[in-house]
């Protein structure tokens, strides 16, 4: 066992990047959906403008460029959250196929501006500098990069967790997930509440493209890619759940990460395995937030 | 003696400290024509749901003709023969009015797995026969957004039957009906064969003296009172519950407090 | 209900045909333009060039591909984002059939179309059990699987490089060699599909599906186990999808993996939406009009079709509301018009 776990300490570190990366993407993609509704198909498009957008500014050895790139990405995010916040205004009443369509058609036109921009080539993204080396962990080297990942990523989990526990805002968020005619009728503008949470949860997979940069590169497809794992893991974890998004990035990044290096052909089965065990058990989610409006 | 064909016992059900239906205990023979009132929030429509299995008990059981049908889904019961209208009504809006008692009728036709359209000329007889029963002949091919309150309110009267039913759930079938349209709905009543057992929600009480063999009033979700028509209207406890809570609450139309003084 | 009327049913009496089998009213008039429309098609490959005639082929085939989606997302309120998984794997199927078998055309449709009902029907109850929003993402989580499987397994689907080499379609041994030939193989099929399809949708079976589409908790106390028609319709789109992926094999004789793709389901639900779902003719329309445009003037976009189409979605959901109104069984009351 002891000896199975060293031989495959890279991969299992891995699995805690890639989950690590997938819980910043899927948390904003479950309250998104969550609390307002909205299944945000356009998710991994935004992730892939953050990766382009890392692309564009980080040059040589530096941070500068780096942290360019996030805060550049954080504010593109917010604004796509607002616009699309804007677009889906009129469909509020519609059937959820609606703003499916919708936020397909933004996805689709999003890649194909993305590729008309930065072409069709795998492009690339070094890690700041400090970060672009490897360490030894157990005896094999590792990208310090990743390990930073996935401190990063535990951080933004425990942040999140603690936001929406543990302060006022975050109880209007579970407020919202649990009854959106209550929060309403409390008197609060459902619409700025709207605008801010899709801007947050399109910042977060904006920035999340960013920080995976260095990991995936950019290239055209990358974003379906992602928005599949995404999808997955909020469907694991159950929609609007914080603590299934995180339990759900976990489970798949190790699946994704394990699957691929000890069965790589089959790993599109065990991730579908994963999924489908999961719905066997619990037919919405591990904790599932509320009952899908249907 | 025969068993009753809906025998509830001990039917509970609770919304979190409310209780709505409680500790509810009641045998409707066969053939039996039973009616339940009570002012609003009484518990008839929570009862229904619970009969029919849309809602689970959270204790007691049902029984249909003597077998314990709690545990079974909603359309495993409708399969044994429970239907029944409901008091918002819940058509398909969409369609037709005879594609929604076809829905309903060729359930009871093994043609419905056929694809050969001729095959299911059965199902379309006895949709247009009941069509004709409850006066919408003329509207079979009219979509059913296209019909009036009380049009519609005889469509699911229609709907309820062609299910074939052995106990027939009417909730408030009366409600927002002309006069002419209610003395209409209760001849058809009073035309079912005994086969079928009919338990009706009415605040129209003359809809409901007209047809009832048996009432049960209902109050706070419990049973203040089972008898026949006549023990109801003689009963004390009917009328202080009644005088306890305001008659105007009693009856959402005003007439039923009227009605049980009158007559 | 469902969407656009068609133009052909709705004048007559200039009350809306909400009817869910348009085709019985003004039926000599849809006869008479149903035959118009098979006497045109029949003599296309006489009039046509061959690279025309394999337009209209590629029209045929996405027309009955789309019209398996609308079983599913018209008739029963099931919004599919991953369909192109089941025309993709019967495109596959059959590609392989004719390679390392028989390249017998009806052996290769109906293993096709066999292929995806049976895959259908093996992923298709988690789809369509957990229902609402769970089936959007689920579907759509298919589709993306299949899709990178057909991509990974390139010892047997040949990789991103595509299933290449298929074989063209026999006819009791005798390969079709002609555009012509293939166009009346293909429209045969089609037809006989429609035909099918059309028979499902008007018989019981799909009276219930329209039921659950417009009200599923009525359906259940009317003693319909939904799930149970949900599923069968699942495994029929499914299958007649296979079917259309099996001749979409036989016509381009190469099969890619994007065939099986997220794009190829896009692709698809805009032609259903767009040409008005629950009619199964509109999409089957929808379908040949979107497959026509982007023969057409994919050349010019450089590859950039994509973009065409995400503007096409995002206008259509604004431009066209009604033409969602029978979607999802979410819709919108319409106000009911009263009998003058």
């Amino acid at each position: 066992m002891l000896g199975w776990f060293d031989a495959n300490l890279v991969s299992i570190l891995n699995g805690f990047a890639i989950g690590a990366l997938l819980f910043v993407l899927a948390v904003g993609l479950s309250i998104v959906f969550g609390m307002m509704d909205v299944l945000n198909l356009a998710h991994g498009a935004f992730f892939l403008v953050g990766s382009y957008l890392a692309v564009s500014f980080v040059a040589g050895d530096s941070w500068g460029g780096f942290l360019t790139a996030l805060g550049v990405a954080a504010v593109v995010g917010l604004l796509a959250g607002a616009v699309l916040s804007g677009m889906t205004e009129p469909l509020a009443r519609r059937p959820i196929l609606d703003q499916a369509l919708l936020t397909l058609g933004i996805s689709l036109v999003v890649a194909e501006v993305l590729s008309i921009v930065y072409g069709n080539d795998v492009r690339s993204v070094s890690p700041p500098p400090g970060l672009d080396g490897s360490v030894d962990v157990a005896g094999s080297a590792y990208p310090t990069y990743r390990l930073m990942l996935i401190g990063v990523g535990l951080v933004l989990a425990l942040v999140v967790w603690l936001v929406v526990e543990r302060t006022s805002v975050g109880a209007l968020v579970r407020a919202s997930v649990a009854d959106r005619e209550m929060v309403s009728a409390m008197g609060i503008d459902n619409r700025k509440v709207k605008v801010a949470v899709l801007g947050i949860g399109s910042m977060l997979a904006t920035v999340a493209g960013v920080l995976a940069a260095p990991v995936y590169g950019a290239r055209p497809g990358l974003d379906e890619t992602i928005l599949l794992l995404a999808l997955v893991v909020v469907v694991i974890g159950g929609l609007g759940s914080i603590r299934g998004a995180l339990i759900g990035a976990l489970v798949i990044g190790q699946v994704e990460s394990l699957g691929r290096a000890l069965l790589p052909d089959l790993a599109s089965f065990i991730l579908f395995g994963t999924l489908a065990l999961v719905l066997i058990v619990r037919p919405r989610g591990l904790f599932a937030g509320k009952v899908a409006h249907s | 003696m025969t068993a009753p064909l809906l025998s509830l016992s001990g039917v509970s059900r609770s919304f979190g400290a409310l209780t709505a239906v409680d500790d509810v205990t009641l045998d409707v023979p066969p053939g039996a024509r039973h009616a339940l009132i009570g002012p609003n929030g009484a518990g008839k429509s929570t009862l229904f749901k619970l009969v029919t299995g849309s809602m689970r008990v959270s204790a007691g059981t049902v029984a249909l003709a003597g077998d314990d049908v709690t545990r079974l889904p909603e359309p495993q019961r409708a399969r044994r023969g429970i239907s029944q209208t409901l008091q918002h009504s819940s058509l398909f809006l969409g369609q037709t009015v005879e594609q929604n008692v076809l829905l309903a009728a060729q359930r009871q036709y093994r043609s419905r797995h056929s694809l050969v359209p001729r095959r299911q000329a059965a199902a379309r007889a006895r949709a247009r026969e009941l069509l004709t029963d409850v006066g919408l002949a003329a509207r079979a091919g009219t979509p059913v957004a296209a019909l009036s309150h009380g049009e519609r309110r005889q469509l699911e009267v229609a709907v309820a039957l062609a299910c074939e039913p052995r106990l027939l759930l009417l909730d408030e079938p009366a409600a927002g009906m002309s006069p002419a349209e209610s003395a209409r709905l209760v001849a058809l009543l009073q035309a079912l064969p005994e086969s079928v057992t009919v338990v009706i929600v009415e605040h129209d009480l003359d809809v409901v003296f007209a047809l009832a063999t048996s009432v049960t009033v209902l109050h706070l979700g419990r049973v203040l009172l089972t008898g026949s028509p006549d023990e109801v209207r003689a009963s004390a406890a009917v009328q202080e519950a009644y005088l306890g809570t305001g008659r105007g609450a009693l009856f959402l139309d005003g007439t039923g407090p009227a009605h049980l003084e009158v007559s | 209900m469902s969407v656009e009327s068609p133009p052909v049913v709705s004048t007559a009496d200039g009350a809306p045909d909400t009817t869910a089998t348009p085709w019985r009213r003004n039926r000599r008039l849809t006869v008479v333009l149903g035959l118009v429309l098979l006497a045109v098609l029949a003599v296309v490959p006489l009039f046509v060039d061959p690279f025309g005639t394999n337009t209209v082929s590629r029209m045929l085939v996405f027309a009955l591909f789309a019209m398996s989606l609308d079983l599913l997302v018209g008739l029963t309120g099931l919004p599919s984002l991953g369909h192109a998984a089941w025309f993709g794997i019967g495109a596959y199927t059959a590609g392989l059939v004719a390679i390392h078998w028989s390249a017998e055309g009806l052996v290769t449709v109906l293993a096709a179309a066999v292929a995806g009902a049976v895959a259908a029907a093996a992923t298709g109850w988690l789809a369509v059990r957990s229902g609402g929003v769970f089936f959007l993402m689920l579907t759509l989580a298919i589709g993306e699987l299949v899709h990178q499987l057909a991509q990974s397994l390139s010892s047997v689907t040949g990789g991103s490089n595509g299933l290449f080499g298929i074989p063209s379609i026999r006819i009791a041994g005798t390969p079709l060699t002609l555009a012509g030939y293939v166009y009346w193989f293909v429209l045969a099929v089609v037809l006989l599909g429609a035909l099918a399809l059309w028979l499902v949708a008007s018989s019981p079976f799909g009276g219930v599906l329209r039921g659950i589409r417009d009200n599923e908790a009525r359906m259940r106390s009317l003693g319909y186990s939904p799930f149970r028609y949900k599923y069968a319709a699942f495994a029929i789109a499914g299958g007649f999808a296979g079917l259309a992926g099996g001749l979409f094999a036989g016509l381009v004789r190469i099969v890619n993996p994007s065939d099986t793709g997220f794009t190829t389901s896009a692709l698809l639900l805009l032609a259903v939406v767009l040409g008005g779902a629950g009619t199964l003719w509109g999409p089957a329309l929808g379908a040949a009009l979107v497959v026509l445009v982007r023969d057409t003037f994919g050349p010019t976009l450089d590859g950039h079709g994509p973009l065409l189409l995400g503007l096409v979605f995002i206008a259509a959901v604004y431009v066209l509301p009604r033409g969602f109104a029978g979607l999802a069984g979410l819709r919108r009351r319409r106000t009911p018009r009263s009998p003058a």
